[in-house]
């Protein structure tokens, strides 16, 4: 594994198949066995209920490329969506409301990627306990109430349109789009890679590969906190268990879009289809009446497949 | 990548091992939490206080001894508690259903076991890596205990299964007389048997392991089956605690589980540990909590406390080891 090249170039050819069909076949089964999803109505629902979900889980990509989890996102994105809440409802003003989350997001972040690169500390222990402190301030903060009374401003930004597409679409795109450029098409991108396939390079080209971590985790932070201002809308108050569980969703996503757990090597587009791929499946189980349970479950079998099918591919 | 040489040294599991004197250290801060308590609190040092904090370090002792092993493995199951919340639901509903606590006591332990080894073959047969392969599993028992019990509770069991879990035996709690026949069965297990010793080598060194002849996936099946077997036998003790089961039950018993076991000094990367440290490492993690209920501080601090514990464990586990390097 050490002595893997830095792979700069995004390999689709070997990928567009896994994830496209399971996508493709997830649309054509539900279409053919829920009425209605097929509506311009849901379709669009998709979308904007999978924005939260890109939001998290393209930084996710990030952070399992350099062979790190960040099991906290969740609960993170619960305890910002909270600090939103509550310092947009003191203050009445949104933007004071989106840096709390985001200061406090990004802190999370970085104490994530301090301890898993200063102390090295495997990344699922690490982020397991500070899933446990962002959980325990979420309930401290709120005194395990419901935080309700938002400004209009905060609560507009999810049902807003911009030349006629919904914000919460717009704020995906452009995430997706910075993602993009910031891994295809900087330096930093291109070290990203190296922290997973051969960090041994990055300290001989005299470079801080703890630094880097730091700031790929802190980045995970910071999009849970702008996601928290969006769960936050969509919600229309603060809970604390808005978040519950939604870092599986994106681990999923990432898995299902074909980033391997292994070997460093990942795809942002396969994420955004993988995390079309889950939206879809439990927009479509939503729609044939199977309650969130087995949502649940069902994302959790895909989760289990996919990284079953990432081994054979390693394998071959 | 992996070095077969690496941990070839197992030192010899004797009285006054590097383990003992870990132990010892463990029971030190122990003693020196329940003096502090002691001095804070008057109620700590009462009998009910503390068979009470006896019998909640054994609910957590139940969960983390099995959890022990597959960290002796340089694995982690981090399905346990949602492992206990199904089993609970599906015990409840048989004993219901039968009105037999026996038939409800096996289905609850085979239901955990096969969990378990499920956990096992996504770990050996599909190579999944353990901790997202068992969080796989977590999401997958989540839903299926959320839709079986459909916003349902069960509750009202027999009185002599309630016994079990809240019952006493000269003045004992009973749960504390599981607790010392597991922590002696986990301990001959673990030290006492060539199988045991196979699972500190498989800890230690897979490679070498495989190289020497041990049936790696075997043994990693065994102990994944033994986790989610003694998941099963911890829901069975809920069950007629609580004399009642629910979906959720399950949500707040994994982190203190793990918390157990690396406070008791099982390293996250194998091959070091004991299932008696992860016994002491239970009744600390259960004084503090216990402490802090006693001073009254909120219930809702106690998730950031446990997260808090679980970081420094690792951290002092990883830098006393790299001192001894």
């Amino acid at each position: 594994m050490r002595e893997a090249a830095v792979v700069s170039e995004p390999n689709p050819l070997q990928r567009i198949p896994g994830v496209a069909m399971v996508l493709v076949l997830l649309i054509a089964l539900f279409s053919a066995i829920a009425p209605g999803f097929l509506s311009v109505a849901n379709l669009s629902n998709v979308l904007v209920q999978s924005t939260i979900l890109t939001m998290l889980a393209l930084p996710m990509t990030l952070i399992i490329m350099t062979e790190g989890l960040d099991l906290s996102m969740g609960a993170v994105l619960t305890l910002t969506s909270l600090c939103v809440a509550i310092v947009s409802l003191a203050t009445k003003s949104m933007l004071l409301g989106l840096g709390a989350g985001l200061l406090v997001g990004a802190a999370f972040g970085v104490a994530n990627g301090w301890l898993v690169a200063i102390l090295g500390i495997p990344p699922f222990v690490a982020t397991l306990g500070t899933l446990g402190m962002a959980q325990g301030l979420s309930l401290i903060v709120s005194d395990g109430q419901s935080v309700v009374g938002i400004p209009h401003s905060v609560r507009d930004i999810y049902s807003a349109t911009l030349l006629g597409i919904p914000v919460p679409i717009v704020m995906a795109l452009v995430t997706y789009a910075a993602f993009h450029g910031l891994l295809y098409h900087t330096r930093f991108g291109t070290y990203i890679f190296a922290l997973g396939g051969n960090r041994e390079a990055l300290r001989y080209a005299g470079l801080s590969p703890n630094r880097l971590l730091i700031a790929v985790y802190a980045i995970g932070g910071a999009m849970a906190g702008i996601a928290g201002l969006l769960m936050t809308a969509r919600m229309n108050s603060g809970h604390p268990t808005a978040g519950l569980g939604l870092e599986f969703d994106a681990i999923a996503a990432v898995a299902v879009g074909g980033t391997s757990f292994e070997r460093g090597n990942g795809w942002l587009l396969g994420t955004l289809l993988g995390v079309l791929a889950v939206g879809v499946l439990r927009n479509g189980l939503n729609l044939i009446s199977l309650p969130s349970s087995v949502q649940v479950a069902s994302v959790g079998v895909l989760v289990i497949v996919a990284l079953f099918l990432d081994g054979l591919r390693s394998r071959a | 990548m992996t070095d077969i040489t690496k941990g070839a040294i197992v030192p010899p599991r004797s009285f006054l091992s590097q383990d003992a004197i870990q132990v010892f250290y463990r029971l030190l801060a122990a003693l020196l939490i329940c003096a502090v308590l002691a001095v804070l609190s008057d109620s700590f040092l009462s009998l009910g206080n503390i068979l009470n904090v006896l019998r909640q370090a054994s609910l957590t002792f139940f969960i983390a001894s099995g959890l022990t092993l597959v960290v002796l493995t340089a694995g982690l199951d981090l399905s346990v508690g949602a492992n206990v919340a199904l089993s609970a639901c599906i015990a409840g509903t048989v004993i219901h259903k039968t009105g037999s606590p026996a038939l409800g006591i096996l289905t609850g332990l085979a239901c955990g076991g096969i969990v378990g080894l499920l956990n096992g073959i996504m770990v050996t047969a599909l190579r999944i890596p353990s901790f997202i392969a068992t969080y796989g599993m977590l999401w997958v028992l989540n839903g299926l205990t959320y839709w079986y019990m459909a916003g349902e509770t069960l509750h009202g069991f027999p009185a002599g299964f309630r016994q079990i879990g809240s019952g006493y035996l000269f003045g004992l709690p009973i749960p504390v007389y599981l607790l010392l026949v597991f922590l002696g069965i986990g301990t001959l297990f673990a030290q006492r048997t060539i199988w045991g010793q196979e699972i500190y080598a498989i800890g230690a060194n897979p490679v070498a392991a495989r190289l020497s002849g041990i049936p790696v996936a075997r043994r990693l099946l065994l102990v994944y089956a033994v986790s989610g077997t003694m998941a099963g036998l911890a829901s069975i003790i809920f069950l007629s605690r609580l004399n009642s089961a629910e979906a959720d039950i399950g949500e707040s018993l994994t982190l203190p589980a793990i918390a157990a076991v690396l406070i008791g000094g099982t390293s996250l990367f194998g091959g070091v540990g004991t299932v008696f440290g992860t016994f002491i490492g239970a009744l600390i993690l259960t004084l503090v909590l216990n402490g802090m209920n006693l001073l009254s501080v909120n219930a809702n601090w106690q998730p950031l406390v446990t997260g808090v514990i679980v970081i420094l464990a690792v951290w002092l586990d990883m830098k006393t080891r790299r001192r001894a390097q």
